[in-house]
């Protein structure tokens, strides 16, 4: 049985190693520049850094490019492209067809892996991207486990999920938070600092999502962390090819245990699916005992049924 | 004489007419929207069919109703564009061929997409059908317009987060045809790139089942060392993410002197009344200004104009640049409009000077109305005397759709409409 990736998202540079050490096979950097969401920022020289790093443990790195890009930007996609090409990542990930463009005129050799997060819904999809460039098709969250599989069975790209972490529900171009304290007329630091974060408060539903903004707008994220640690099986039996741990808003500490955990399912599910539904349970208990306050765990999408 | 100035337009007895118009785009609910929405001036209209449409709560067109809305649009030398722009999962791609071939038989002129699923699909089963690509793929810059364009694309419809200096970069460096949105509703997030309706409530946005979480209310705190500390205090507004409705009107001359090919107003869940007041303000700025570009003058009766259907504040959208707090609305209930709609002309008797009035809303002996339409100028009267189909004498129109007649001395026209003052409006 073919052992799916492990991608995870190191805060920087130290993450690194410790991550190796704690079972991660692919990491997930860039800077937001050109990438959204990122759980740290990682400049040209740690992005070197971190390639020779991985590369010595034979392990990868993939670089975020897939920020909404207005022109002002797209000229210099190809320098930026040239110079990861010339380090050697081992995949860029794109959401926008510019970067393909740019890819294809400046760093033809590079591998691609398409993500928009919420645009990966179809089998289809996925292939289309995939006779463009792509290698891999990022699914959208918002997937039951039922469409992930039958998109796998149909799939001609690599298919990675997320599996753990927060998901962005919501990106504006606006400075949205901003624009409230200007409202309010008041001054207020917005942009993300190192102690802790924004939060939304929906009195309905009493959730609370993080909230946070960048170069890139205002993101939203999910109220809750996912969390299939316990429900890996079907996925490692239909040979989905990337397990992602977002890291996004939590410690190194964290994404380090995490990684753990999902190392062990993983090769649970892998060589022993006994001993793995065995041990399910308890690898899900210990997450829950790591969760930050404020962070509940659920199964997303993956048993939600959603209508339209 | 005729000369030629510049790609749009040339010098006709001494006047700059602009020969390269852009088209203007109205949304059609409905049937009966569709049809207002062509006489009253739109060059193309946008419906929705009964699948692969972003709005699952408009009453969508049969492929009957589809029909008959090309044949009318023809007769008028109008297009019909359909939206198939959901973002498609697995379930939704059986019948999608069919769908799209009855589209293609119908004689509609194009969609609407966004998957890439579609656009492949009906290139390959519907190949007449014009593919325009959907702002629900946020198309922020021109390398990516090149894309599409690459890809045979028609047209390319722009996220609404694009600023004029933008827009107008794509338009020059590529050259597809690129139509934005000039008139409506906004949403606040990157379009396809919100899910919050799935999180919140379980229906998915990106294939129509949007409940417009972006604006309800919030309320902001700091999580801080396992504090959350407020951002708010008692007397502020809650945190709201409403955007105000999109009005590019004065920008239209600078507009069709981008060369833009297609002004799009947004609105297939908006009234009768409504369409039909956008679609014509817009229709008399732009003939207006392509008639004598020169000597243009902006009026404020036609901003005026757009006011008496609008039901939210208006601004300029991302048009000057990235929107700050005033282009929001923060704990403000939706506005009146300043008119109501009350009714259509079915009929007018030049001789006795009765007009025939389908009701659509409340209105007396006694009230102002206003009637309007394309081939009138607006005017006001006070209605005088009412009466119902068999000549009764009425005080009041009271139900809908209710057939009244009531004399109006100027000439009117079938599907004229007419709207009274709204009282209650502020």
């Amino acid at each position: 049985m073919p052992v799916p990736e492990l991608l995870v998202t190191p805060t920087n540079i130290n993450d690194i190693l410790p991550l190796i050490e704690a079972g991660a096979d692919a990491f997930v950097i860039g800077e937001m520049r050109y990438g959204l969401r990122l759980a740290g920022e990682f400049n040209k020289a740690d992005i070197k850094n971190a390639v020779e790093i991985a590369h010595n443990h034979k392990r990868k790195v993939y670089v975020a490019m897939n920020a909404i890009f207005h022109n002002e930007k797209v000229e210099e996609l190809d320098s930026y492209l040239q110079f990861l090409q010339e380090i050697a990542v081992d995949a860029v990930i794109f959401g926008d067809p510019a970067v393909l463009m740019a890819a294809k005129q400046s760093a033809p050799n590079i591998r691609l892996h398409w993500s928009t997060e919420t645009l990966g819904t179809n089998w289809y999809t996925c292939n289309y991207w995939g006779r463009k460039g792509a290698k891999r098709a990022v699914l959208a969250r918002e997937l039951s486990m039922d469409e992930i599989l039958e998109i796998k069975e149909n799939a001609e790209v690599e298919i990675e999920i997320l599996v753990h972490g927060m998901s962005c529900m919501f990106q504006s171009k606006r400075p949205l938070i901003d624009n409230y304290f200007q409202f309010q007329g008041k001054q207020m630091e917005v942009r993300q600092s190192g102690q802790g974060y924004l939060f939304l408060y929906d009195p309905e539903r009493d959730n609370k999502y993080p909230v946070f903004e960048d170069e890139n707008g205002t993101h939203i994220m999910s109220a809750n962390d996912i969390c299939i640690i316990d429900e890996l099986q079907e996925l490692v039996d239909a040979g989905i090819d990337s397990f992602k741990i977002d890291g996004i808003f939590q410690s190194p500490q964290y994404i380090i245990e995490v990684t753990k955990l999902y190392r062990k399912a993983i090769d649970l599910c892998v060589h022993d699916s006994n001993q793995y539904e065995e041990e399910k349970d308890q690898l899900l208990e210990k997450i829950i005992a790591m969760q930050p306050q404020n962070r509940g765990l659920d199964t997303g999408f993956f048993f939600k049924e959603t209508v339209y | 004489m005729v000369q030629l100035v510049d790609k749009i337009s040339e010098i006709r007895n001494g006047k700059r007419v602009i020969v390269k118009k852009p088209e203007l785009l109205a949304p059609a609910g409905n049937l009966e929207k569709l049809k207002i929405a062509v006489m009253y001036g739109a060059d193309a209209v946008f419906i929705g069919g009964q699948e692969y449409s972003l709005r699952s709560n408009a009453d969508n067109f049969t492929l009957e109703e589809i029909k008959e809305g090309v044949s009318f649009a023809k007769k008028y030398n109008a297009k019909v564009y359909v939206t198939t722009n959901i973002i498609a999962h697995n379930e939704n791609i059986p019948g999608l061929e069919n769908y799209l071939r009855g589209l293609e038989d119908a004689g509609v002129s194009g969609i609407i997409v966004a998957d890439p699923l579609i656009i492949e699909t009906a290139k390959k089963v519907a190949p007449g059908l014009e593919r325009h690509l959907s702002t629900q793929q946020s198309l922020s810059n021109w390398r990516a317009a090149q894309y599409w364009k690459e890809e045979g694309l028609e047209r390319v419809v722009l996220a609404r987060e694009t600023t004029a200096a933008e827009i107008k970069e794509i338009k020059e460096k590529v050259d597809i045809e690129v139509e934005i949105f000039v008139h409506g509703a906004l949403c606040i997030a990157y379009s396809g790139r919100c899910v919050l309706s799935n999180h919140m409530t379980a229906r998915d946005s990106n294939r129509g089942g949007c409940c417009q979480s972006c604006r309800w209310n919030y309320e902001l705190y700091r999580q801080e060392a396992g504090q959350e500390i407020p951002l708010f205090s008692d007397n502020d507004v809650p945190f709201a993410m409403s955007s105000k409705d999109l009005n590019l009107l004065k920008y239209v001359p600078q507009l069709i002197e981008m060369g833009i090919d297609s002004f799009k107003i947004e609105g297939r869940m908006k009234s009768i009344h409504y369409v039909a007041t956008v679609v014509s303000v817009y229709r008399k700025v732009i003939d207006a200004y392509c008639a004598d570009s020169d000597h243009f003058e902006f009026k404020d009766e036609w901003l005026q104009e757009l006011a008496k259907c609008a039901n939210r504040d208006t601004d300029y959208g991302f048009y000057k640049g990235l929107p700050g707090y005033q282009q929001q609305l923060f704990n403000e209930s939706r506005q009146k409009p300043s008119h109501d709609f009350a009714g259509m002309v079915l009929d007018y008797d030049e001789e006795t000077k009765m007009v025939t009035v389908q009701q659509r809303n409340f209105f007396k002996i006694g009230d102002q109305v206003e009637f309007f339409g394309p081939n009138i100028d607006n005017f006001t009267m006070t209605v005088k005397n009412l009466y119902d189909e068999e000549g009764n004498m009425l005080d009041a129109a009271r139900h809908p759709l209710q057939i009244v007649r009531f004399q109006v001395d100027q000439p009117v026209h079938r599907y004229n409409l007419m709207r009274k003052e709204n009282v209650h409006a502020v």
